[in-house]
């Protein structure tokens, strides 16, 4: 190609991105709310990073802006703590004030729906990339709140599939006295009704206080556990909804019965693992871990996903207004390519991202869902979590 | 029994027209960290060849004398002597190599190095890296234009087919395709590139004079989810007139009229078709099935599956040797 042809095709190039001002890249500015309160877990490896959720948004900023240099792009990301006492729908609208009409979120079910309520006259669309709880896709569901983050339901569906492929189909369930815990108990039992599994017993777990962490405390656990679980009617395996990190990872390897745990610990559901490397993962695993020196974690990815969905719809509308962005997200032409063997496309209902589930024991990768066989009319990805005919919720 | 002796006569004569030509298939199995060696006229597998780590782009040198390899977990790629097999170097082919091309010159190769965004150059009788191009997010497949002045690559997350201008090293095009393209094939007369996008489920037609999708084709097969159907590997004829593409999950290769583009018939193949490579006489194709552990052979002419040949584990990329 000669020179002064490839000048004029680059200047085509421009005119096309960016019709008005073609030096200047087009700007999308993206917020990030968070809740800055650590998570203490039982094990240590799994105690949340600083940044946990907020890098996995950073990658995905970088990588479309290295998308974003061959369309005259340009990402950035604000991101916004919003502590116990502060007012979420104020921090929503902060971010709306320094142009931020796309909002990544990862807090708690209550405080999401406050600041979607009043960004919702801005124009602020939120992405759920933190809340696994369903009923903001059911009862509560907003036309402005996208969600990547799984559902509870999701997540449990996902178990549920593999443990009745697995033909172990009586669970003992163990449920913690948290109310976030019983809400998985009740996704658990959901579960075992849509696909044939049956649970045999149910114990509650007591949280009576105490630290997590102590310096003897595997002496009084390793007794405390095979007595809890003794006596229990044959079952194959044990299942254990523990979001609130009481017990459950205390389980395996402890059971009266010698079986398998699953749920909140041993065979885990979830949207991301730190070993996951099928379908490409393994490059996205490389460039977080150079990018930020430890391991993504589903939070990572659920935010990762979130960013990825805005450069993804810029990139294909060549547009840098949010509500363009968000009309195309909803169309049917809509796909996200993450790393987990097929697309990912929005349920136009409730605006939850359709998503294989991962079942990982926090070494490998066991399987993933949707198991063969999970047959749907629309898609298998739909026979994990609440589908259409049975949504509660009504997008206005 | 005399008709049935007459037709097994018919039939084996038929069958050695169809294949008198004898060439080496060497199939990688990504993870057996072998290559098979297939015997095309006898349609058997004849030896199999201990290599690197996950192998899984494979080519060889346009003399034939060695098979080049990406072994990505050991961060090179292994040069092999076709006729000892015998692994007698390797490249500096930068981090996780997956998929190359050679160009015309059958010294310059172009690699996609996945995890720095990078495609590295590479002289293979110096063995000597030359340079690199800024690419995309995760650049994965790479087409070389006949004349070898136009470079493709796809980058898997930024989903585009980046052109490079061989020459000058630089990007003088960039087109947006569907999610994830895998795989970049130029036609014999390089009037178009077709690039197929895994997660997407199309492949684009691309002009590339005018650095444009002119067609977008699409696939539908009864009874099958649209999520499992993943375009792959390509192959077009050098005449142009059909192309056929790797479906993935799908368990399927699409047969199109390249000119038309419309698909003509689907082939029930093995599980997760990937990549392809033709005969140099282009009477027969040879498809690798990874979940299925084995190599489909399609006869071109008839457009049929004439052959299942068992391989090592998780069959990935095939290449042929030209004599």
């Amino acid at each position: 190609m000669t020179d002064p042809f490839r000048l004029l095709f680059i200047a085509i190039l421009l005119l096309v991105c960016e019709p008005t001002r073609a030096a200047e890249p087009a700007e999308i500015k993206i917020g990030y709310l968070r809740v800055p309160e650590p998570k203490i877990t039982l094990s240590l490896l799994q105690t949340p990073a600083d940044n946990d959720g907020l890098a996995g948004a950073q990658m995905a900023i970088d990588d479309n802006n290295t998308t974003g240099r061959f369309l005259n792009q340009r990402f950035s990301l604000d991101d916004t703590l919003v502590g116990a006492k502060d007012d979420p729908a104020a921090a929503a609208l902060s971010l709306a004030d320094k142009g931020a009409a796309l909002i990544i979120a990862d807090l708690p079910a209550d405080a999401l729906l406050k600041a979607a309520d009043a960004g919702r006259a801005r124009g602020l669309v939120l992405f759920n990339a933190g809340a696994i709880d369903d009923r903001l896709r059911e009862e509560d569901c907003r036309v402005n709140v996208i969600h990547t983050a799984p559902t509870r339901s999701m997540l449990a569906d996902g178990l549920a599939q593999y443990l009745v492929w697995k033909q172990w189909r009586r669970w003992l369930l163990v449920v913690g006295s948290h109310p976030a815990d019983k809400l998985y108990a009740d996704a658990i039992r959901r579960a075992a009704r849509r696909f044939g599994g049956r649970i045999v017993q149910e114990r509650v777990f007591e949280d009576t206080g105490g630290a997590r962490r102590t310096d003897s405390g595997v002496v009084q656990v390793q007794r405390q556990i095979p007595v809890f679980t003794q006596e229990a009617p044959a079952y194959d395996v044990l299942v254990a909804a523990d979001e609130s990190e009481v017990f459950a990872n205390y389980l395996p390897y402890r059971t009266w019965d010698p079986r398998p745990v699953a749920g909140s610990a041993g065979l885990v559901p979830t949207s991301w693992d730190a070993s996951h490397g099928q379908w490409g993962a393994y490059q996205m695993q490389n460039r977080f871990m150079a990018r930020f020196s430890r391991r993504m974690t589903a939070v990572d990815m659920q935010a990762w996903s979130a960013a990825r969905m805005i450069g993804e719809a810029a990139s294909r509308t060549r547009s840098a207004d949010a509500k363009t962005l968000v009309d195309f997200m909803k169309g049917p032409e809509f796909t996200l390519a993450a790393f987990k063997g097929q697309r990912l496309s929005l349920r136009p209902w409730n605006l939850q991202l359709r998503q294989p589930i991962l079942l990982a024991d926090g070494r490998m990768v066991v399987s993933v869902s949707p198991q063969e066989g999970f047959l749907h009319q629309v898609s298998e990805l739909d026979t994990l979590g609440v589908d259409q005919p049975e949504t509660k919720c009504k997008l206005k | 029994m005399r008709s049935f002796a007459l037709l097994l006569g018919i039939g084996l004569a038929t069958a050695s027209c169809g294949n008198a030509e004898a060439y080496l298939a060497y199939v990688s199995n990504e993870k057996g960290n072998t290559i098979t060696v297939i015997d095309t006229a006898k349609l058997e597998a004849i030896k199999t060849i201990k290599v690197g780590q996950r192998p899984r782009g494979i080519t060889l040198t346009k003399d034939g004398k060695h098979i080049l390899v990406c072994v990505g977990d050991d961060d090179t790629i292994e040069i092999i002597d076709a006729n000892t097999h015998e692994i007698v170097g390797t490249l500096p082919s930068g981090p996780d190599p997956e998929l190359f091309a050679l160009a015309p010159d059958g010294r310059t190769l172009y690699v996609a190095n996945e995890d720095n965004n990078l495609v590295t150059i590479i002289d293979i009788e110096r063995r000597v890296p030359l340079g690199e191009v800024e690419v995309g997010v995760e650049p994965e497949g790479m087409g070389l234009s006949p004349d070898g002045k136009l470079l493709v690559n796809t980058s898997e997350t930024t989903n585009m087919a980046h052109f490079i201008d061989t020459a000058t090293r630089k990007i003088v095009g960039n087109v947006l395709v569907d999610p994830r393209p895998r795989f970049a094939q130029f036609k014999a007369d390089g009037s178009e590139v077709w690039v197929s996008s895994e997660i997407g489920g199309s492949v684009s037609v691309i002009d590339p004079q005018k650095f444009a999708v002119k067609k977008k084709i699409t696939f539908e097969i009864p009874g099958m989810r649209k999520e499992s159907i993943q375009p792959v590997g390509i192959g077009i004829t050098t005449d142009g007139k059909w192309a056929f593409v790797a479906l993935g999950p799908a368990n399927r290769v699409a047969v199109i009229d390249a000119a038309s583009y419309a698909v003509q018939k689907y082939l029930l193949v093995g599980q997760r078709v990937w990549e392809m490579a033709f005969t140099p006489d282009e009477k027969l194709l040879f498809v690798t099935n990874g979940v299925s552990n084995d190599v489909s052979v399609i006869d071109v002419a008839s457009q049929k599956v004439i052959k299942s040949i068992a391989v090592g584990e998780l069959p990935w990329g095939v290449a042929i040797s030209p004599q």
